[in-house]
């Protein structure tokens, strides 16, 4: 190692390739098109997180610089040369005053760490009086959004799934649970904050801002079984304006077809609620009023997202048609443990109804 | 020096009682225990090995099926639980068993039968965990094995699993408890606890740390069991289970089980840095104390894999100061090994190579597991690539580079053969690239978001790059490996002949034959000096240099090779522990199957309760021994400062 160090071609060798890796690393963990970025802080909260990262990184880097320095030098310096034989060298067996030194000066390292950490810890936890409260259940695997601030006309919880829309600049204080039957799962969001568990018969609360509009990625970090990989979310952050006329078409009725109305979609309403749909997925104010022990998301408003599936497959046509013809093809699931869409056998125009009946659920 | 010899002839069916598989089956040597738990530990090496490749070629790119989601979860299940219970740990239980009786001067540990024992039901708990392979699948609930999915009772996967560790369980008690007991009381005269090589203090914290938090994951694991197939309620919520529970307990075991992998690879270098640097440890007391905080304070940083289960501000502040607090005798050990080669005259072998790539790697891990003290940035950490680089790089870089340094060192006192020095250097350089690319990028794929446990990724997360590199990465570690087995292979067929002291060490291993006879020892050491076979081959002048004395030159042939001749009592061979272990393994497949099991379980019992008894009623001079009652006897344990060495 040490002899091919001597050659000024490799060393600059070893220079440009450190630069070069330097930079990758650097672009690596900076750019945009890294939509679920932990680095890419987009809240106090997530700022508050990234300071504080980043100021560990710091120390640890000169420690890192320092130790792999040392051990470089030494091996360098000390090492035995090619048709040397044994060297007597000092045997030295310590030193009490470095022992002391090195135990005291990473406490005091240490130390300076700790202060901001725990700073940070209740700093993220306080949550203010006016933050709107959104419960969110894990499911295996979906995500279910309530927003408890608001009802529907006829008394009803506003319910979605997936797509977390929130408005700008506003803290949302979320409730954190998963039904008693499910598993832990952890809702993270990585651009708004940290991550929280979702587990069985506990409340945690974790609450969130984000402070610039947009689209942010989010996914599942609690290992959930099959489709963990595929428990997906996003969290869509909108104007104050935006958010409250997507509110108001979340609280609208369901856009249904007419009694009697002889159309595409009126056959896959029909369908919806003969060919086992509504036995797990709701549609507000119907017959189809979902429940069971296998809940699926509620559909009232569904063409209203931009995603489905746990946000794996954009909202269109094809990918629905895809869907109902063989759900755990898109992604796996275990329909007969009662987690996840079983495949319905469905006929291929029995398909282009159902799908004509969601794309108007508006 | 390079003389080329024969081999020395492979162990064959005979009627010989040291030679032969029924000799290995029945062996109480601690030795050729040592020796099975190490080719057992290679050959799982090589399957969790495996298991990593093709976890990575799915992960080379997004949205990729190679694997099916279900067949990836049984997989990196078994690439954790592999790694972890039939890998590292019996590498430990390995080299424990060659090493510390023959580092303390003594001629066995305390309890050869409890050994044999040990050994066996480690391997029924491998076999059994693997066998689930052909018996339904793979268990695929994480190594883990967080509740209420592990308790989801649909397959039979997960009983494997934690009937499994409970046999391994119960395997790593005995070996504890052996450890334990020999290191206390079997010490050659003048071996006091501050003479003791730091490796032996190691095995020591890390036999503490398995009495002590074996049990709770005991607890844990029954737990599980019961509610899988007994409809208890301890981690059901919905009839007022807590599936937390079953974290604080998997914890409270798993973080000292963290320092169960890595103090044996601290103890391995901190024996071979001073060797080729031919300088003392620096500072072995603060070394030996460091060790010991570490076991110490493991016990009380459990929460910190728990910060995002809404354990609230103050535990988490409570558990972020325990954690940093590790740091500290963690750096201790790594200040001091750098001092001791600091003014050294260094040999860059390949256990020397390992050795300074154990400290470089292990410092990286250090300091990421700092930043994961910090908790508001763990809870963005936790439970992505970048905690997946963070413990690869204490168990990888820390653990698996500490026992190649170990196994190029100790190879050929085991085996009397040197491994070829310049494979092992491009064993080394290989490994090293391999292992930076394979898991340096994942620190940056985690803090990119990209979550652990997940069988595939969108093409729109920007994650191809570094998975691709850290693909290619696994396929040069496995490169490095397959040249280290060509090495090992290749010096077993006639390797340059080691001697008994090819480094010129410094503890007492090195002061008998290569490999050493069954009794270890002719004449048990007489210890006065930490580092005492150093002492006896070199004195220090007033300037604190080595000046080598005149001492005989040590010829191992004028040693027997094996007791027999000299006389020498040793525990005789047995076949019931190999029994007591086929009847654990037998109830344990039987638990799986009930009720019809039982017709399993009841011939497991009486095989186990058969066995127990034979071993309590085994005659001393039973014929299996191969040798006649020995004369010098009482002599013989008198010299060892203890009792009958076969009194367990």
């Amino acid at each position: 190692m040490t002899a091919a160090l001597k050659s000024p071609r490799t060393r600059r060798l070893l220079l440009v390739g450190a630069v070069v890796a330097l930079a990758l690393i650097l672009s690596a963990c900076g750019g945009d098109d890294l939509p679920q970025n932990t680095l890419s802080p987009r809240s106090e909260r997530a700022r508050n997180i990234d300071d504080l990262f980043k100021l560990t990184l710091i120390i640890a880097g000169i420690i890192f610089v320092a130790v792999q320095g040392a051990i470089l030098v030494s091996v360098w310096k000390f090492r035995r040369k090619k048709g040397e034989g044994d060297k007597p060298v000092k045997q030295v067996h310590g030193n009490t005053r470095l022992e002391i030194a090195w135990t005291i000066a990473p406490a005091i390292i240490l130390a300076g760490i700790a202060v901001p950490t725990v700073q940070t810890i209740f700093e993220n936890a306080e949550t203010g009086e006016n933050a709107m409260h959104v419960t969110v259940v894990g499911h295996q695997w979906w995500w279910e959004y309530q927003y408890t601030d608001f009802t529907r006309p006829d008394g009803g919880p506003l319910l979605t799934a997936n797509e977390l829309h929130i408005p700008v600049d506003t803290e949302i204080a979320l409730t954190l649970t998963a039904d008693d039957g499910d598993v832990i799962h952890s809702f993270w969001i990585p651009n708004l904050s940290g991550k929280r568990d979702v587990v069985p018969g506990h409340v945690n609360t974790l609450t969130i801002s984000a402070d610039e509009t947009g689209e942010f990625y989010g996914q599942c970090a609690e290992f959930c079984g099959l489709s963990h990989a595929n428990m997906r979310l996003r969290a869509i952050v909108q104007t104050q304006s935006e958010f409250d006329a997507w509110l108001a078409g979340q609280l609208a009725e369901p856009n249904l077809p007419a009694a009697g109305e002889a159309s595409l979609r009126a056959e896959g309403w029909d369908l919806f609620l003969v060919k086992g749909c509504a036995a797990c997925h709701t549609v507000n104010g119907t017959d189809a009023a979902g429940g069971g022990p296998n809940p699926g998301p509620n559909l009232t408003h569904v063409a209203s997202r931009g995603t489905f599936a746990g946000a794996l497959y954009d909202f269109n046509t094809d990918n629905l048609s895809r869907w109902l013809a063989d759900p755990s093809a898109l992604k796996p699931m275990e329909p007969d443990l009662n987690r996840g869409m079983p495949n319905l056998g469905l006929a291929d125009d029995e398909i282009t109804a159902l799908v004509a009946f969601l794309e108007g659920l508006t | 020096m390079a003389t080329v010899v024969e081999a020395p002839p492979m162990p064959e069916l005979g009627s010989d009682p040291n030679r032969g598989l029924w000799s290995w089956i029945t062996t109480v040597d601690h030795k050729r225990i040592g020796i099975l738990y190490g080719l057992s530990a290679v050959i799982f090496f090589i399957v969790g090995g495996i298991e990593a490749l093709l976890i990575r070629l799915q992960l080379i790119g997004p949205n990729l099926d190679l694997l099916s989601p279900d067949a990836y979860n049984q997989l990196f299940t078994m690439h954790g639980t592999t790694m972890v219970f039939l890998f590292i740990m019996p590498v430990g239980a390995a080299f424990g068993n060659y090493l510390l009786p023959i580092m303390i001067g003594a001629r066995d540990v305390a309890f050869p039968r409890l050994n044999a024992l040990s050994y066996w039901t480690f391997l029924s708990g491998a076999i059994f965990i693997s066998s689930s392979f052909f018996l339904g699948g793979f268990p695929d609930g994480g190594w883990f094995g967080y509740a209420p999915l592990s308790t989801q009772p649909e397959v039979v996967r997960m009983d494997f699993w934690a009937i499994g560790l409970l046999l391994l369980g119960v395997a790593s008690l005995l070996g504890a408890v052996n450890f334990i007991t020999t290191i206390l009381v079997m010490r050659a005269p003048g071996m006091t606890m501050f003479r003791l090589p730091v490796f032996v203090w190691m095995q020591l914290v890390v036999a503490f740390l398995l009495l002590f938090s074996l049990p709770i994951i005991t607890v844990g694991l029954f737990e599980v069991l019961f509610d899988r197939n007994f409809s208890t309620n301890f981690f059901q919520a919905a009839n007022g289970g807590d599936p937390i529970l079953w974290q604080h307990l998997f914890w409270l075991f798993g973080h000292p089980e963290v320092y169960i992998l890595i103090l044996p690879a601290m103890g391995i270098v901190s024996e071979v840095l001073p060797t080729f640097s031919r300088k003392p440890l620096f500072g072995y007391q603060f070394v030996v104390f460091a060790g010991a905080a570490i076991g110490f304070l493991g016990f009380g940083v459990w929460a910190h894999h728990m910060f995002t289960a809404g354990l609230g501000p103050v535990a988490e502040t409570a558990f972020a100061l325990s954690t940093m607090t590790i740091a500290i005798p963690t750096g201790i050990k790594i200040f001091n090994w750098v001092g001791t080669t600091w003014g050294g005259d260094i040999r860059l072998t390949s256990p020397m190579l390992f050795s300074l790539g154990f400290i470089a790697m292990f410092t990286i891990g250090g300091l990421s597991g700092v930043t994961h003290s910090v908790v508001p940035a763990d809870t963005q950490q936790t439970d992505t690539y970048y905690v997946v680089a963070h413990f690869h790089y204490v168990l990888f870089g820390g653990a698996v580079f500490g026992i190649f340094a170990g196994v190029y060192y100790w190879f050929p006192k085991i085996v009397g053969r040197l491994l070829h020095d310049g494979l092992g250097k491009i064993h080394f350089w290989l490994m090293l690239i391999g292992f930076n690319l394979t898991f340096g990028p994942m620190h940056i794929l985690g803090l990119n978001g990209q979550p652990r446990r997940t069988y595939t990724y969108g093409e729109d997360l920007g994650w191809d790059f570094w998975n691709q590199l850290a693909t290619v990465g696994a396929f040069v570690i496995a490169l490095s490996v397959l040249l280290f087995l060509y090495n090992a292979f290749r010096s077993l067929r006639g390797g340059e002949e080691a001697g008994p002291d090819p480094w010129d060490a410094r503890t007492l291993e090195w002061s008998t034959s290569s490999p050493p006879p069954a009794h270890n020892f002719d004449e048990v050491p007489v210890v006065t000096a930490l580092d005492d076979f150093w002492h006896r081959k070199y004195a220090e002048d007033e300037n604190g240099l080595p000046v080598r004395l005149d001492t005989e030159p040590f010829d191992p042939s004028a040693l027997p090779d094996d007791g027999v001749e000299r006389h020498i009592h040793l525990p005789s061979p047995s076949y019931h522990p190999i029994v007591v272990s086929l009847g654990l393994l037998t109830v344990a497949y039987g638990f799986i199957y009930l009720p019809a099991g039982f017709l399993l379980v009841v011939p497991g019992l009486i095989l186990m309760l058969w066995g127990i008894f034979g071993w309590a009623l085994e005659d001393i001079d039973h014929p299996m021994r191969g040798a006649e009652p020995l004369e010098d006897e009482s002599e013989v344990a008198a010299d060892m400062g203890g009792g009958e060495d076969d009194g367990d």
